[in-house]
């Protein structure tokens, strides 16, 4: 209802009225077409995959069984050049049609039924949707609907930056807004993001509900911090205006609340003024995962940007090894000329097939990454695109692993049991034979003010795992290894963990959620990943 | 160049606008509601460059619903701006089939903003541009006006309406230094097509922003956009009556 009433008494840019509607109901291939009985409508069930009723009331606006009517009529020249062409040109579309999966999927590709309904003016749209949705960049099902909701709000239209002082670096923006745009409009006048995540196809207001950290969280903490305030639609309905100061309990749990809060419409933050656009970095080659370990934490304190990238599949001595880069904005005097280009980017074009990443192959690639930093330091000016954002270089990259998709698995482990911790995890991998494709290790500082924000003090493991049949037993072996060392794990990566696991995990969440339902009591706003792992509470007290 | 764009809050408009002045271009922004102009022209301003860009950005309320905004907007613009050298119109509504059927009363709203306003902005443009010596004058027509097709019985002859005034516009006043571009958008995934289920070839608004700063740059007088579309129309142009009408589109 919502969605037509929009695209009805919207302004519009350009005009098409439905073309492919109609023809979607005339797919049925000739055989199909033939044995139908004449009289009343057929059971569009019995078409499978097919449209659904809803489909052809919507494209169309005929009820089914009018259009059935039509059709029929028009198939008493049923070999007619028209019809021919009608079918052959109808066939194809719906085959495309079948090859795009239904449904929405966040970046590991697992799907779930639903359908993202668009609009740019947020705050009419919000007051009837269970959840919104960015770009979908969260790996698990944070951006999916519930079982049961139909619909999310995709917040993408709404990207209008709304203010910015330039004495201050105070932005006010649509939570909408792309950090790809942000980034392109900013950095040429020396501003950035203070904090980043490793991708910049996120919203503002997805990295408020992830409450993201970045390279440099040693030094600048979570996004949260520098976020001035937000406005936001809670469950019941009321927009309201928040900060540390106003509403200090909605606005701290919706930093890192996954959205679960209230629909954020804008955000407010401060930005960070930088000396110049490129980074200053240096890579160190680093053969075992104990000096790993040693150099994340050492390097911290003299840079303010520290990650290291790990071979997890290299065996014996070598198990750990990887490469430490560490960067800081580079001074003006020593910077290249001018703001640095965009990087050129290829497509992936296809799914590569499923099971093509396993323990062999990420080997070989593990091998040849590390052997190209065959000189022990590297140092040079880079691009902030090339620093920050290395796989954004490459489009859909998660095709590689197929159609199964990918999860990820991302915790964090207090400093005191961080060496075990890891390196346990690592051989967990081993064991059951999996392997993580890009694994990355970082050190992360002290812990920030929102509610279920995901980091602490410890160190920050990252692993990429493609989906196999046993992916839920390896999750939970490597959440019992969280547990264990009083570690918790990333919502946002996270779509395999089970209730018991995260709660044990968790302590926060019951403070969370006294505020989630003060705010919205009747339970309004859920997710997918809320109705997994946060709609029964249950008490396990120990999984280790 | 000195532009301004009427429908510049919403969907290719803002796309447009935003183009416009990322490339040096000033821009004056015209569409309803006051506190949407102002947010969209900060927006506008900001991806100029903010206050260090010497980009003019400005905005003024004009309705298409509403003929005697025509001329005070236009003024205000070429006063802000000092002169206006560009007008282009992506403003319009859109319903679908059904509901036009049902509701007689936005069907005549709708055929009276596609075509009649429409023109009459463009009458109002073209005697401002022509006093000035010529400029260019872009409205955004549709595929759909092309050929009567079953799911766009009337919004697509509204904009075959407009598709003959623009093409005998450019006919009539090229000489006169007087371009007109006459676009011809597919489908595009804007807030307007919102809830429709997505074709082949859908396109984005920033894609179609860039297609027509070109055109408009070239001065083509007609463009289809994304391309793939002008194939697509070339064989729906020349498919015969008959096969037409037992097609679903």
């Amino acid at each position: 209802m919502l969605s037509h009433g929009l695209s009805a008494i919207a302004k519009e840019d350009a005009g098409w009225g439905s073309p492919w509607g109609s023809t979607i109901l005339d797919a049925s291939p000739l055989s199909l077409r033939r044995s139908l009985p004449s009289g009343g409508p057929p059971n569009l069930q019995g078409l499978g995959p097919r449209r659904a009723p809803r489909a052809c009331g919507t494209a169309v606006g005929l009820p089914a069984n009018e259009l059935w009517n039509y059709r029929e009529k028009a198939g008493a020249g049923l070999y007619s050049v028209g019809t021919l062409a009608r079918t052959r040109l109808s066939m194809s579309i719906e085959k495309a049609r079948q090859n795009q999966k239904q449904g929405l999927s966040g970046w590991g590709r697992s799907y779930r039924p639903g359908r993202e309904i668009r609009s740019e003016d947020l705050v009419q749209a919000s007051s009837h949707v269970p959840l919104c949705r960015g770009l979908g960049r969260s790996y698990g099902d944070s951006s999916l609907p519930a079982s049961g909701d139909a619909v999310t709000l995709g917040t993408t239209l709404a990207d209008r930056i709304l203010g910015f002082d330039e004495h201050s670096g105070l932005l006010r923006v649509e939570a909408g807004l792309c950090l790809a745009d942000l980034n392109r409009i900013f950095l040429r006048r020396n501003w950035f993001t203070p904090v980043t995540p490793g991708t910049k196809f996120v919203t503002l207001g997805g990295m408020v509900a992830s409450d993201v950290h970045g390279k440099n969280h040693h030094v600048s903490g979570t996004f949260g911090r520098h976020v001035h305030s937000l406005l936001i639609r809670t469950g019941a309905g009321q927009i309201v205006h928040c900060s540390r100061q106003e509403h200090s309990d909605l606005f701290l749990a919706t930093l890192g609340g996954m959205g679960l809060t209230g629909h954020i419409l804008e955000v407010v933050l401060q930005m960070e003024k930088i000396p110049s656009p490129w980074i200053y970095q240096e890579s160190y080659r680093i053969s075992c995962l104990d000096e790993l370990l040693e150099m994340v934490r050492a390097t911290a304190k003299d840079w303010p940007m520290t990650v290291s990238w790990v071979d997890t599949v290299a065996r014996g001595k070598a198990m750990g090894r990887g490469i430490l880069f560490v960067g800081r904005w580079a001074r003006p005097d020593e910077a290249p000329p001018g703001v640095p280009k965009p990087r050129p980017t290829i497509t992936a074009p296809f799914d590569l097939p499923s099971g093509l990443l396993n323990r062999s192959t990420i080997r070989l690639f593990n091998q040849a990454v590390y052997a190209s930093h065959y000189k022990k330091v590297k140092r040079g000016y880079v691009n902030p695109d090339q620093y920050f954002y290395p796989l954004d270089s490459l489009n859909h990259w998660n095709r590689f692993y197929g159609k199964r998709g990918v999860t990820q698995h991302q915790s964090v482990i207090p400093h005191e049991h961080a060496k075990e911790g890891v390196r346990r995890m690592i051989e967990a991998l081993a064991e059951a034979g999996t392997a993580s494709f890009l694994t990355v290790v970082k050190d992360c500082g002290p812990e920030g003010d929102g509610v279920l924000s995901f980091p602490r003090e410890g160190v920050s493991l990252a692993l990429d795992l493609p989906i196999r049949d046993d992916s839920p037993a390896v999750i939970g072996r490597l959440n019992a290894i969280v547990h264990s060392t009083g570690g918790r794990i990333y919502l946002t990566k996270d779509g395999l963990s089970t209730a018991e696991d995260f709660q044990a995990m968790e302590p926060r969440l019951e403070q969370f959620l006294a505020i989630k339902n003060k705010w919205d009591p009747q339970g309004r706003i859920r997710s997918a990943q809320s109705e997994r792992l946060m709609s029964h509470v249950v008490r396990a007290p120990n999984i280790g | 160049m000195k532009a301004v764009i009427l429908g510049a809050t919403r969907g290719m408009g803002r796309s447009l606008s935003r183009l416009f002045a990322e490339n040096g271009h000033d821009v004056f922004l015209l569409g309803i509601g006051e506190e949407e102009l102002q947010a969209s022209a900060t927006d506008v301003k900001e991806r100029a460059g903010g206050v260090q860009s010497s980009v003019r950005v400005g905005y003024a309320v004009c309705d298409l619903e509403h003929p005697e905004t025509f001329a005070p907007a236009l003024d205000a613009a070429a006063q802000e701006l000092g002169g206006i050298d560009t007008v282009v119109v992506t403003a319009g509504l859109f319903a679908t089939q059904e509901r036009l059927e049902q509701d007689l009363e936005f069907t005549r709203r709708m055929l009276t903003v596609n075509f009649a306003h429409t023109v009459l902005f463009c009458e109002h443009a073209r005697t401002r541009l022509l006093a000035q010596g010529g400029g260019t004058l872009c409205a955004f027509s549709s595929v759909a006006g092309d050929r009567g097709r079953k799911p766009v019985v009337l919004y697509g002859s509204s904009k075959a309406g407009l598709s003959a005034y623009l093409e005998g516009l450019d006919h009539k006043f090229r000489s006169q230094g007087l371009v007109t571009v006459c676009v011809k958008p597919g489908f595009v995934k804007t807030g307007m097509t919102e809830g429709l289920p997505t074709p082949p070839f859908a396109g984005t608004p920033d894609q179609v922003a860039r297609d027509v700063l070109v055109a408009i740059e070239k001065k083509k007088p007609m463009l289809y956009t994304p391309f793939m579309w002008r194939w697509v129309m070339l064989v729906i142009r020349n498919l015969p009556r008959m096969v037409m009408r037992k097609l679903g589109f």
